[in-house]
């Protein structure tokens, strides 16, 4: 789930989790609603909030047990100590956690969201404030994650990070999902592609012959622009080529570019502000 | 759906989990949470008791170091109850990690019976052990053992609802003193833990019946040493009643969400 700041993604994921009261609307988590069956629906969710608040004078072993219980499931010893051993927390599982650096403070939070066995996980920014090698692990754990089936439901302002790791994307701006999307397709859909001429002769203007295609001349008429949606079928290079042959235009060299995630992401938010 | 046929009526290992996490903290700190109650009721005795009561007459019968017994335990209970229940609740908010108790497939009625119920084993704890320090200095007779036990119980359970509604009131560390400090000693002190409202001018022994404390303190000491300033019966329907208005509240904090939820 992708947005700006302040964009609502928080407020969401604490309504699904039931920290929030909604002020309208239904949320159904799997089929079920999460007022009226939120026993099942809470039993279902693991939940990694932004901020680490841990209980300071906790241990992971003593905090991982109790989040299991909390969450109605009986002792499981062997399952936590997999959670712990996966989240490399298990040397330390006997330390308190107030001595344990913020990414280790990270990883138990992910261990108590874990620990009663969810079928969906909800990581707020797990990656925000993180360094590089941290944020790789990260994501490292996230692919292990959802290899074992778990559904996660991520946020992130990082572009980079949802286009790496997002297997659906949605867009949430002002408190509104406005696009929820394959990324792949979405890419497809909303991406452009374009394909920039270096031309041999700096041309004046755009010759009223090139007029059925999307072109753009740039760097005092020396480059020419075609842009054109990445998802077309037929996107009309080679006419174009062929036209500007017949017309003497020539051209030393081309490349195409394709837009990123993070063209297509500033573009929808902009168009609603 | 069989997901849902699964899982039980009863959060069983969520009340226990929040139960044995609140008596984990109180072990952490056993030496605060008993030994300062303990000797702060053992000086009372050595002023009260010693010092002073070996000038008083008896009071209603009974030796005024022995006099003071129940009213000093209903002291302690008070205000251990109250701060125990309230930070209980407020640390969780303060700190943040309450995120994951509201998030959980626990329902109101067994987050209150876990946090109160640990709160209220610990007054408990409490009580008996001032008791027991009390024996030490003055002879302490019990007429009815089980009416004891039951005021005990039931004002244990009382003021950690009382001190569960402050914890979630409370938006600051002195918040959380406010009622106990301002409300609930006063009330304590003129509610007869120290004398007989019958000692009072009538002016002042009416005014006093307005004091929801002396009926608590009056019935609880009726179990020592069947005297009361009111009838016991009427104790009893002020200790249920007081007890009511705090369920009330709580389950209105519950369906409103208020201080918990946005």
């Amino acid at each position: 789930m992708l947005g700006p700041n302040g964009a609502g993604k928080t407020t969401l994921i604490n309504v699904v989790c039931g920290i929030v009261t909604p002020t309208a609307g239904t949320v159904q988590v799997d089929g079920h609603d999460i007022l009226r069956n939120y026993r099942v629906t809470r039993s279902k969710i693991g939940l990694v909030p932004q901020e680490l608040h841990t209980d300071m004078f906790e241990t992971p072993w003593g905090t991982v047990s109790f989040s299991r219980g909390l969450f109605g499931r009986s002792p499981n010893p062997p399952h936590l100590e997999r959670v712990l051993r996966d989240l490399s927390l298990w040397d330390k599982r006997h330390d308190k956690i107030m001595t344990l650096s913020g990414g280790m403070k990270r990883r138990v939070l992910i261990a108590k969201a874990l620990a009663h066995e969810p079928e969906i996980l909800f990581l707020d920014e797990p990656t925000a404030g993180v360094d590089v090698e941290l944020r790789r692990d990260m994501w490292a754990l996230v692919r292990g994650l959802r290899a074992s089936g778990v559904t996660i439901v991520l946020t992130t302002h990082y572009i980079d990070e949802a286009e790496e790791m997002a297997d659906r994307i949605g867009v949430i701006s002002k408190g509104r999902l406005i696009v929820v999307e394959e990324k792949i397709a979405l890419m497809k859909k909303l991406g452009k592609k374009q394909l920039t001429l270096h031309l041999q002769e700096p041309l004046r203007e755009i010759p009223a012959a090139l007029g059925d295609w999307r072109l753009e001349l740039r760097n005092g008429g020396s480059e020419l622009d075609y842009t054109f949606d990445a998802g077309a079928s037929r996107a009309g290079i080679a006419s174009l080529l062929r036209r500007m042959g017949e017309l003497g235009i020539v051209y030393k060299d081309l490349n195409t570019s394709q837009s990123s995630l993070e063209d297509i992401f500033v573009s929808l938010v902009s168009e609603r502000a | 759906m069989s997901h849902a046929m699964r899982f039980p009526a009863f959060n069983r290992h969520g009340v226990l989990a929040i139960y044995r996490f609140e008596m984990a903290r109180f072990r952490r700190t056993l030496w605060q949470s008993l030994a300062t109650p303990v000797i702060t009721t053992s000086l009372y005795f050595v002023v009260f008791g010693a010092a002073i009561g070996s000038r008083m007459i008896e009071v209603e019968g009974v030796p005024y170091g022995s006099f003071i017994v129940p009213g000093l335990i209903m002291l302690a209970m008070f205000t251990e109850s109250l701060s125990n229940a309230s930070f209980g609740i407020y640390l969780p908010r303060f700190t943040g990690t309450i995120y994951e108790v509201l998030s959980a497939p626990v329902s109101a009625f067994e987050m209150v019976l876990a946090y109160v119920g640990a709160a209220a084993t610990k007054s408990i704890l409490l009580g008996v052990v001032i008791l027991a320090t009390a024996n030490v200095f003055v002879p302490v007779t019990i007429s009815h053992p089980l009416w004891m036990i039951a005021f005990l119980v039931l004002t244990a359970t009382t003021f950690c609802l009382f001190g569960f509604i402050i914890g979630i009131w409370a938006n600051g560390f002195e918040q959380l003193q406010f009622i106990p400090m301002l409300v609930i000693t006063p009330l304590t002190f003129l509610g007869g833990a120290f004398y007989s409202i019958d000692m009072l001018p009538p002016a002042w022994r009416t005014a006093s019946l307005f004091n929801p404390v002396v009926y608590l303190i009056s019935g609880f000491r009726w179990s020592f040493y069947g005297t009361a300033d009111v009838a016991v019966g009427v104790s009893l329907a002020a200790t249920l009643g007081f007890f009511l208005i705090c369920l009330a509240a709580v389950v209105w904090i519950f369906q409103t969400g208020y201080r918990l939820k946005s």
